[in-house]
């Protein structure tokens, strides 16, 4: 039995739908989850529908291959740690940038179908081309973003000299390459080789020169550039809810990646083509640390009535969002008001504190957005900050010579008292000295977030 | 005139995609991320008729391969995206104690 293309047609209709009101209710925490099932349900009406088409012949490899990939999938998305979310978002905007790549190339041999329709039209030539090239960026930057945050591959910015000639001679190549593949469409050409090579080391050149700090909006923009792959496949093979799923998918990367780059007061180009912290001067930084030990923290605490726990990226590795957790709710029960300040680039990918709390069960109305708890640091007692460095560094808002001059910043320093829990002394990942742990009311907290922070926990029990 | 038409809904659905996701409060920006991902997987549609047509040995294979890839990121996304949101809870109102 197979069904009309007019049939799955509509049928693609109600699945755009279905994504649409999808994507509508992950914008609220009351309805995301229903929003995400009605996003699968028209993912699966898609497939289902797709199956009883007419071209279908043979079903043997779509089985086999499907089965492959769900377990894969499936066995990935249950195992992986929240504080690896990072890497797994990147390889699933990989595998989706690899597939549509993959849609693109094998359109390139249905041009050529014995008694087909003759020379393939320019247009589609143009869109085979842009599937494979987007596809191609979205699969390798994707495979170095995961190196990058699995940190199988240092999470530095890698610069060399003439990066920019290199990558002007990859983009110049890939013009070169599609134009011909255009002008003269050929399966196996070696202008088609060459397009797919280069793509792929376009992609791989992008995300090379990006440090870790960045790498949030490296992640939603290749999150854009996996929608617009799938997008330019729906051109390549004539299909409409390729084109509308796709171009839902990558407007939403790019409103990301938007938010993500204003959070830094930096322009997107600024953050792909210059690698942070190559050349900076900002005033030196003096004066002297205060360093606290626990049982003095426990004192302040003890007496504190609002608290603001301020995390980052260093919380995700020592791990501690679920002692962070318990001593917010012990902080509770002494009385105090406690909250959680979270900048939007806090982390490696955009929300991702708001993921390792809500993974320690802290309530998401306890979290509170920049522009909302700024107002109320100075009448904070106690600000705690917990593995964050650039994001609450005021060097910010006050020095101009400093590389992250103008980025907004969770004013910690105004509170009462500042913790700062911290490995050592080293700088940021900027690179960039922190004059707030020279504040006059800063006290250094040293060693490892996690176990500072039950060292507070056992306090309070005790 | 098919170019236009695909053209035609491809910027609606650019428009409409940013009038749909401009308002996502910060907590809810990684879910969105992968939930959005997940609809990438909408070229799984593709992959199946390039692996299921039987027009060429070479076509079928990079169909096939492209099924995995696609129900990799589609299955996964979905997944992952539902597992995060669950964890998702409002003060007093139930979830792990």
């Amino acid at each position: 039995m197979s069904l009309s293309p007019v049939a799955i047609n509509f049928a693609y209709i109600v699945s755009a739908i279905l994504f649409v009101f999808g994507l509508k209710m992950l914008g609220s925490p009351a309805t995301a989850r229903r929003g995400n099932m009605l996003s699968s349900l028209g993912m699966l009406i898609a497939i289902v529908v797709t199956l009883f088409s007419q071209q279908i012949l043979s079903f043997e490899y779509i089985i086999i291959f499907a089965v492959i990939g769900a377990v894969i999938g499936a066995l990935a998305a249950r195992l992986v740690a929240m504080t690896a979310m990072p890497e797994m978002v990147a390889l699933f905007n990989g595998s989706g940038g690899a597939a549509s790549l993959l849609v693109g190339w094998a359109a390139l041999y249905d041009q050529f179908l014995p008694g087909g329709l003759g020379e393939p039209s320019a247009f589609v030539m143009v869109t085979i081309a842009l599937s494979v090239l987007i596809g191609g960026v979205t699969a390798s930057g994707s495979i170095i973003a995961y190196g990058k945050l699995a940190e199988v591959m240092t999470s530095r910015a890698i610069v060399f000299s003439g990066q920019r000639i290199v990558n002007s001679l990859i983009l110049l190549g890939i013009l070169i390459s599609a134009v011909m593949l255009v002008a003269d469409p050929q399966i196996g050409s070696v202008w088609f080789w060459t397009l797919l090579g280069l793509a792929l080391l376009l992609g791989v050149m992008a995300v090379i020169p990006i440090g870790g700090a960045d790498m949030p909006v490296v992640i939603s923009l290749l999150n854009s550039y996996s929608g617009l792959a799938a997008c330019a496949a729906g051109f390549a093979i004539g299909n409409n809810i390729l084109i509308v799923a796709g171009s839902l998918v990558g407007a939403a990367g790019l409103i990301l990646t938007n938010i993500m780059c204003k959070a830094m007061n930096r322009s997107l180009a600024n953050v792909l083509f210059s690698g942070f912290g190559a050349v900076k001067t900002a005033s030196a930084v003096e004066g002297e640390v205060k360093p606290i030990v626990v049982d003095d923290a426990y004192l302040i605490l003890e007496s504190a009535s609002s608290v603001v726990f301020v995390p980052g990226y260093g919380m995700a590795v020592a791990q501690a969002q679920h002692v962070v957790r318990e001593l917010g709710e012990l902080l509770e029960k002494n009385g105090a008001e406690v909250s959680y300040a979270i900048h939007p680039v806090a982390g490696r990918m955009p929300g991702h504190m708001n993921v390792l709390l809500a993974e320690a069960n802290v309530p998401y109305d306890q979290l509170v957005e920049m522009d909302d708890i700024n107002p109320r640091l100075p009448m904070t007692d106690v600000a705690i900050v917990i593995g964050a460095n650039d994001v609450v560094n005021p060097a910010a808002r006050e020095d101009e010579n400093s590389p992250i001059y103008g980025m907004p910043i969770i004013n910690v320093d105004q509170a009462r008292t500042v913790f700062v829990l911290k490995r050592s002394m080293a700088s940021g990942f900027s690179g960039v000295d922190n004059p707030l742990f020279f504040g006059e009311n800063t006290r250094m907290l040293f060693g490892d977030a996690k176990q500072s922070i039950a060292g507070l926990v056992s306090e309070f029990k005790g | 005139m098919e170019a236009v038409f695909l053209s035609f809904i491809l910027v609606l659905s650019i428009f409409l995609g940013f009038e749909l996701i401009s308002k996502v409060p910060a907590t809810l920006h990684t879910p969105l991320m992968s939930g959005a991902n997940a609809i990438s997987g909408i070229t799984i549609v593709g992959a199946l008729l390039s692996a299921g047509a039987q027009h060429d040995t070479m076509a079928t294979w990079l169909g096939a391969a492209a099924v995995m890839f696609a129900t990799i990121n589609v299955v996964g996304g979905y997944l992952v995206t539902d597992r995060m949101l669950a964890m998702f809870r409002k003060k007093d109102s139930g979830g792990a104690a």
